[in-house]
């Protein structure tokens, strides 16, 4: 990313209010199909159908990993939204339940910070697709929060 | 709970190798190789080093969910080769600990062992590492439900279990 990088991108999504260009901002991200947006007024990550993410063609069903992917980054876009200074959070653990297969339709995720300390977050997620009262998985995540201030004080904004 | 029917090595190896990646959209989307299958049933698969599957383009370190790819699908093939069968599976819990950051630009492999094959369920347990095995970039541990094609007929009691 040419010009002020990651972290300013990150902070001018913030900024703006643009919760999609958060998403924008993470190459994984785009490859999967994830992208943030503000649906009746709450913010979901959305992960459209694509048949790459499929995997088992007999049912079909999307791929444990990929939701396992969305559930990680909705933690991550819901804690870099909902926290005021910008961090850099690093995923420590995650542990994903599935709980229905998943069929070849968007699915979309929402996270709840559970617990915000100076150091670690716990962050709830959950991903459904027709029904948001059948979720197919959920999980939850610590995070290691590491300050951008410092990192970008130690040496022009390099993650640390 | 009883012992599955059959444990063992896998019938063809390469046969497997090539379901892996040709069978599984997503294995191949993310480009998985598979490696080995080891004589004690440990399966080693390669995800090759992609910008796109950066999480933070400033350190080009690969995303997390990238590697809960490999790690999910890693454990499943160990199990595929434990149950020696092709029968459908699917994933029931996943934990993954994130021990430190892949290395920027370079592949990541996992290894994975199904150490425990009963009649319905299997748990399997893998490591992601970078150059080398013995300083992993995450460890996990998966449990998989077997033979999941289909309804199982099975109607959730008045507790609403299984």
């Amino acid at each position: 990313m040419s010009g002020g990088g990651f972290f300013e991108a990150l902070a001018r999504a913030k900024r703006g209010g643009d919760c999609g260009a958060l998403t924008e901002a993470i190459p994984y991200a785009r490859f999967l199909g994830v992208r943030a947006e503000r649906i009746a007024g709450e913010l979901l990550c959305r992960l459209a159908y694509a048949p790459d993410l499929v995997g088992n063609t007999a049912l079909p069903a999307l791929h444990g990993g990929v939701l396992g992917a969305l559930l990680e980054s909705a933690a991550v876009v819901h804690l870099l939204w909902e926290v005021d200074s910008l961090v850099l959070p690093k995923t420590i653990t995650i542990t994903v339940d599935y709980l229905r297969s998943a069929g070849p339709v968007d699915t979309f995720a929402r996270g709840r910070v559970t617990r915000l300390g100076r150091r670690i977050a716990t962050v709830q997620t959950e991903a459904w697709q027709d029904d948001r009262q059948k979720p197919v998985a959920t999980a939850v995540a610590h995070l290691l929060l590491t300050p951008v201030e410092g990192a970008a004080a130690g040496g022009g904004g390099r993650g640390p | 709970m009883a012992e599955a029917p059959a444990v063992g090595v896998p019938v063809d190896v390469r046969l497997f190798e090539m379901g892996f990646v040709q069978h599984v959209p997503h294995n191949r989307a993310l480009g998985l190789r598979f490696l080995a299958c080891e004589a004690g049933g440990e399966v080693v698969v390669e995800l090759p080093y992609r910008p796109e599957l950066v999480g933070n383009p400033d350190t080009g370190v690969i995303h997390g969910g990238a590697i809960t790819a490999l790690l999910d699908a890693t454990c499943g093939a160990a199990v595929f080769v434990k149950m020696s069968v092709f029968a459908p599976i699917a994933t029931l819990d996943l934990r993954i600990d994130y021990l430190k950051p892949s290395p920027a630009g370079s592949p990541v492999r996992a290894k994975a062992h199904c150490y425990r094959l009963t009649r319905h369920v299997a748990f399997a347990r893998a490591v992601a590492y970078g150059d080398d095995e013995a300083d992993p970039i995450a460890s996990a541990a998966a449990t998989f439900m077997l033979f999941t094609k289909g309804r199982s007929g099975v109607v959730p009691n008045e507790r609403g279990g299984p």
